[in-house]
């Protein structure tokens, strides 16, 4: 009844699809982080107007599909603007998305972040950036970073969207395979399975990295 | 032919929200009842259905929600049942939206207090009892926001239903921007439906969990 032999067939295409997913996503994780960083400071601290302009970005984001967005981006923007690959627009879309959740997720991490050490830190001379990035942010991170890596694993999944503007990401390649192999179940419980494990490897791969990147945090807790 | 004014695209794309709508509710009822299944199993049928359910909600929950409708409309029709997009999607939503609640309903379950178990018992009530009179009713307070605000994720996730061809309102966009080659005013507008939606949930959602959360 299953035939796994005619999608193995093309296993360089599917790894060449999942580098690209994987990779997209490194770098809108990335970037959104960073994105976040500035969100969350601003969101909490900054002035006003700067405040409710993050709160409805990050509430547009929060309470639209990824899908719409993508598209809104690729052929909405795209259609105002310059012509821009769909590479380029899944990546800004993904940034957009992560970047919001986050933004939230550190948001919750500061929120009972005590403002005696802020006030210490700015009366030690330091400028209130060098305060939020050295001072503040750290422990703010720490206490929240595994809701951040399940964030960033969900945004993963959900990348499975970007196939449709024709990036050619491990679902795109799926897509492909069984098209020609006419083996969908097949090649989706395969695909499955790759976004399955690499959402593992994430995971893992954080819990691994973090001693290193919070070697003050002891215990093991949440 | 196809000459499309603004007004004419807001109509075509209003006049799928229905259908948008309908599957929200089929996911959420249909997760809803598989979830209170799937809790009532966990909780009562020992160790091993505990375990068993941990492991299928993980499952759910580590599949992208695309690749769960296309094994649902690819792999649905292997077992002799034929597919629309409509019973697809609706599987695939069904699961998504169990295996959430499931977690969130469970995990309330064992948020209360174990004491109320001990003195419940104790006091010589029979162990369903207890779990109806005593257990339930404070679980509920707890489950409610989060369940409340997963609605939200139900909604956004029916936009998924597009791909694998069923005519709601993200799919409906995709179709009109082929005719008209207006994307930005029609992202614009179905965006601003699912916010019309998802907005007055969230803000309900985090009331609730205000309201609820006073003495934890």
């Amino acid at each position: 009844m299953f035939n796994f032999r005619d999608v193995f067939a093309y296993s360089s295409l599917i790894l060449d699809g999942l580098a690209v997913s994987i990779v997209l996503c490194v770098i809108a994780g990335t970037l959104g982080f960073l994105l976040a960083i500035l969100c969350a400071a601003l969101k909490t601290t900054g002035p006003r107007p700067l405040s409710w302009i993050v709160t409805a970005y990050v509430e547009t984001i929060r309470n639209t599909p990824f899908i719409v967005q993508l598209f809104f981006i690729y052929f909405g923007v795209g259609s105002l603007s310059w012509r821009m690959s769909p590479v380029f627009a899944a990546t800004a879309a993904l940034t957009l998305n992560v970047a919001a959740y986050f933004t939230e997720i550190i948001r919750g991490g500061l929120a009972d972040g005590s403002r005696g050490v802020r006030e210490a830190a700015l009366s030690q001379g330091m400028t209130i950036v060098q305060t939020y990035l050295r001072i503040v942010l750290p422990p703010a991170i720490a206490k929240v970073d595994k809701t951040l890596v399940g964030q960033f694993v969900l945004v993963f999944l959900g990348s499975a969207v970007i196939s449709q503007i024709s990036v050619e990401d491990l679902t795109s390649a799926a897509q492909f395979i069984q098209t020609r192999t006419f083996r969908a179940f097949e090649t989706y419980i395969v695909v499955t399975v790759l976004y399955m494990a690499t959402g593992l490897v994430f995971s893992l791969l954080y819990a691994w990295l973090r001693p290193a990147l919070f070697p003050w945090v002891r215990d093991s807790r949440q | 032919m196809n000459q499309f004014t603004t007004f004419g695209i807001v109509e075509t794309i209003l006049s799928k929200l229905p259908w948008t709508l309908l599957l929200s509710l089929i996911a959420f009822v249909g997760g809803a009842f598989v979830a209170g299944l799937l809790t009532m199993f966990a909780i009562l049928g020992g160790k091993i259905a505990n375990v068993g359910v941990s492991v299928v909600i993980s499952t759910v929950q580590s599949t992208p929600l695309l690749m769960l409708m296309f094994l649902c409309f690819f792999g649905l029709p292997l077992f002799q049942i034929e597919v629309s997009p409509l019973l697809a999607a609706s599987a695939a939503l069904v699961a998504f939206t169990a295996a959430y609640l499931t977690e969130a309903w469970r995990s309330a379950l064992k948020a209360v207090h174990a004491g109320q178990w001990e003195a419940a018992l104790s006091s010589g009530m029979r162990h369903d009892h207890v779990l109806l009179a005593i257990i339930l009713p404070q679980a509920v307070r707890i489950a409610i926001p989060p369940t409340v605000g997963f609605l939200v994720q139900v909604v956004k996730a029916t936009s998924l239903a597009s791909i694998v061809g069923f005519m709601e309102i993200t799919r409906v966009g995709t179709v009109l921007n082929n005719i008209t080659f207006r994307p930005f005013l029609i992202f614009a507008i179905i965006g601003a439906l699912y916010m019309a939606l998802n907005l007055p949930i969230s803000l309900a959602a985090r009331h609730l969990e205000r309201r609820f959360n006073f003495n934890r």
